[in-house]
């Protein structure tokens, strides 16, 4: 049960991440849900992609610094307070989130949250347990 | 008015001061050849014996000694004179891999003291003088030299070593410091500080200052000068030769008197080592004639300098040298303290890097920047900004230990780092130290 992110190095360089969402799309590549850490030094992009290993290879060909790293999916109802609802799952259980973004689903009333915790079965289970449903990579793909 | 501390040497006659040194040379060979069996072996393999040696015109037969020789003879190699005869222990700054201990017996002390006693004397300083001795105490050569040249000299001494400001200020104006002795960057940044008290020169004691162990510009010597209300004297040394005083300036401030009967400069050419005519630019070579316990016969200085014998209107007839205009060698100096890139590379590599790295040294108003940009590889890059960070902040504590200065670390992507023609530019000094 795992959601595979795409962590990408960027420089805070203009045309930076021109250069890797064109890199992308030339691949075919699709981007499923984005966030960027920055400070002003450097950025962490990242990424849910319908293709891993494809936008892994590619990026790095160009000599871009990648990381696929594991974090957890889950979804959740699209209406006010559920993402909060979620998030006491957690907190009752002591997991600390270090980060999450969301996006919404074209087909269903459902949006995804992906969660960057310390330990993902931990946080899986207890979001189980309170009747979640969590997105693997196979969801991502049939999005 | 001109003083001398020691008048007889510093206004001999040239003919004679060579003679002099010609003199101690052939005894230095032979005490050196006889006791360092690490420079014994360096002569045979030259095949030159101390016979061979019969005045200051055969010194290019001898063998040069550079910082690898002290590096593979650390700790005791070159020691020539039992333990049991040493008093004292200096070293340079660099805290690992290049480091270099010397001895010193007590004649060796009270000659390197006289030494400064000199700096002292030709920047105006008499037994009427309180002398604010400001650089580092302890293994680094500075606070020792001056304080003991302030000792020679009968100036009350304040050695309060380098740091708190405030205390410095303090005990110049409450104790009527009239001489300063320190770095020139922590110099100018006292001037900054009483800037910012809104004091001026009128408001010190101050009348002077020794300022070395770092190269600094005539802009900043005048800087200096102004917010201190002094005149603002340069002083030049290295702890191999047995530290500050191995030449200093005047009242004329243009260029540092040689302590010519206890080191003998040579200029050389730095690839081919061969010795160039007087007024030439090339690589400051030494020859201690008169140390005892670390005696180093043609040490390279690695520093880029030419040396004169115009008169100076001072009166001393040591030979002057210019402020050094360069290295030969990669070795940067930043607050004072060695840093030499391969330092950096050991640090990236047993921390895990690749030695993808640059140095970017900077000079923000008096004091140095020092930034570290690494490459990071996969291994090291991690999915949120803390654990960057977290690496970083590791890194520049591993090359801390190393180097005893504190760098500012920045992980970038690889192969970020320009390359030119292939090879990575490792070091950009964007100082502008040399006039």
């Amino acid at each position: 049960m795992s959601l595979k992110q795409l962590n990408i190095f960027v420089e805070n360089k203009k045309g930076a991440l021109v250069e890797i969402t064109e890199t992308l799309a030339s691949h075919d590549v699709n981007i499923r849900a984005l966030s960027i850490a920055d400070t002003e030094e450097f950025g962490i992009l990242r990424l849910i992609v319908n293709d891993n290993e494809t936008a892994s290879k590619i990026l790095s060909d160009k000599d871009y610094l990648i990381k696929i790293t594991e974090v957890v999916g889950v979804k959740i109802g699209d209406a006010p307070g559920k993402l909060s609802t979620a998030l006491e799952v957690l907190d009752k259980e002591d997991i600390n989130v270090e980060y999450l973004y969301a996006f919404m689903s074209r087909t269903e009333k459902h949006a995804y949250v992906v969660l960057r915790v310390a330990d993902n079965d931990h946080a899986e289970k207890a979001l189980e347990a309170a009747g979640y449903h969590m997105i693997t990579d196979a969801d991502i793909n049939k999005l | 008015m001109q003083n001398y501390y020691q008048k007889e040497i510093e206004t001999m006659p040239v003919e004679e001061i060579k003679k002099l040194q010609s003199e101690k040379l052939v005894k230095q060979v032979k005490h050196v050849y006889e006791n360092v069996a690490y420079y014994r072996a360096l002569m045979d393999e030259k095949g030159v014996t101390p016979d061979d040696i019969n005045g200051i015109e055969d010194l290019h037969k001898l063998p040069f000694l550079t910082k690898a020789d002290l590096r593979d003879a650390y700790p005791y190699g070159l020691l020539a004179k039992p333990l049991e005869d040493c008093v004292r222990i200096q070293s340079t700054s660099g805290t690992t891999g290049r480091r270099v201990v010397a001895f010193y017996t007590q004649n060796d002390i009270d000659l390197w003291e006289d030494c400064c006693a000199r700096a002292i004397v030709a920047a105006g300083g008499t037994k009427e003088d309180v002398c604010q001795v400001a650089y580092g105490y302890g293994l680094f050569t500075g606070g020792p030299g001056l304080n003991g040249g302030s000792h020679k000299v009968g100036c009350l001494t304040l050695p309060m070593s380098s740091g708190n400001t405030e205390r410095q200020i303090q005990f110049m104006n409450d104790l009527n410091a009239t001489i300063l002795c320190c770095t020139p960057s922590y110099a100018a940044y006292i001037g900054e500080t009483l800037q910012e008290k809104g004091m001026g020169p009128d408001d010190i004691p101050l009348k002077a200052g020794i300022f070395g162990a770092e190269p600094w510009t005539e802009e900043m010597r005048r800087g200096i000068e102004n917010t201190l209300g002094i005149k603002a004297y340069d002083i030049y040394g290295l702890t191999e030769t047995s530290g500050p005083g191995v030449s200093f300036e005047c009242s004329e401030q243009s260029g540092m008197h040689i302590n010519e009967d206890h080191f003998l400069a040579e200029i050389i050419d730095p690839d081919t080592g061969e010795v160039l005519p007087e007024g030439s630019k090339g690589e400051l070579v030494f020859t201690s004639l008169d140390k005892e316990a670390f005696p180093l016969l043609r040490y390279r200085t690695r520093d880029i300098c030419v040396l004169s014998r115009k008169k100076c209107s001072c009166g001393r007839t040591l030979i002057k040298m210019a402020k050094p205009m360069g290295r030969s060698d990669d070795m940067l100096i930043i607050r004072g303290v060695n840093v030499f890139p391969s330092q950096i590379e050991t640090v990236l590599l047993n921390e895990g890097y690749q030695p993808n790295y640059q140095i970017i040294v900077d000079r923000k108003g008096n004091n140095d920047t020092f930034e570290v940009n690494v490459e990071m590889n996969a291994e090291q890059f991690t999915d949120t900004v803390s654990g960057v960070t977290a690496k970083e902040k590791a890194l520049a504590n591993a090359l801390k230990t190393m180097l005893g200065i504190n760098p500012s670390v920045h992980l970038v992507a690889p192969k970020s780092i320009v390359r030119s023609e292939g090879k990575a530019v490792r070091v950009i000094d964007k100082r502008k130290l040399h006039d």
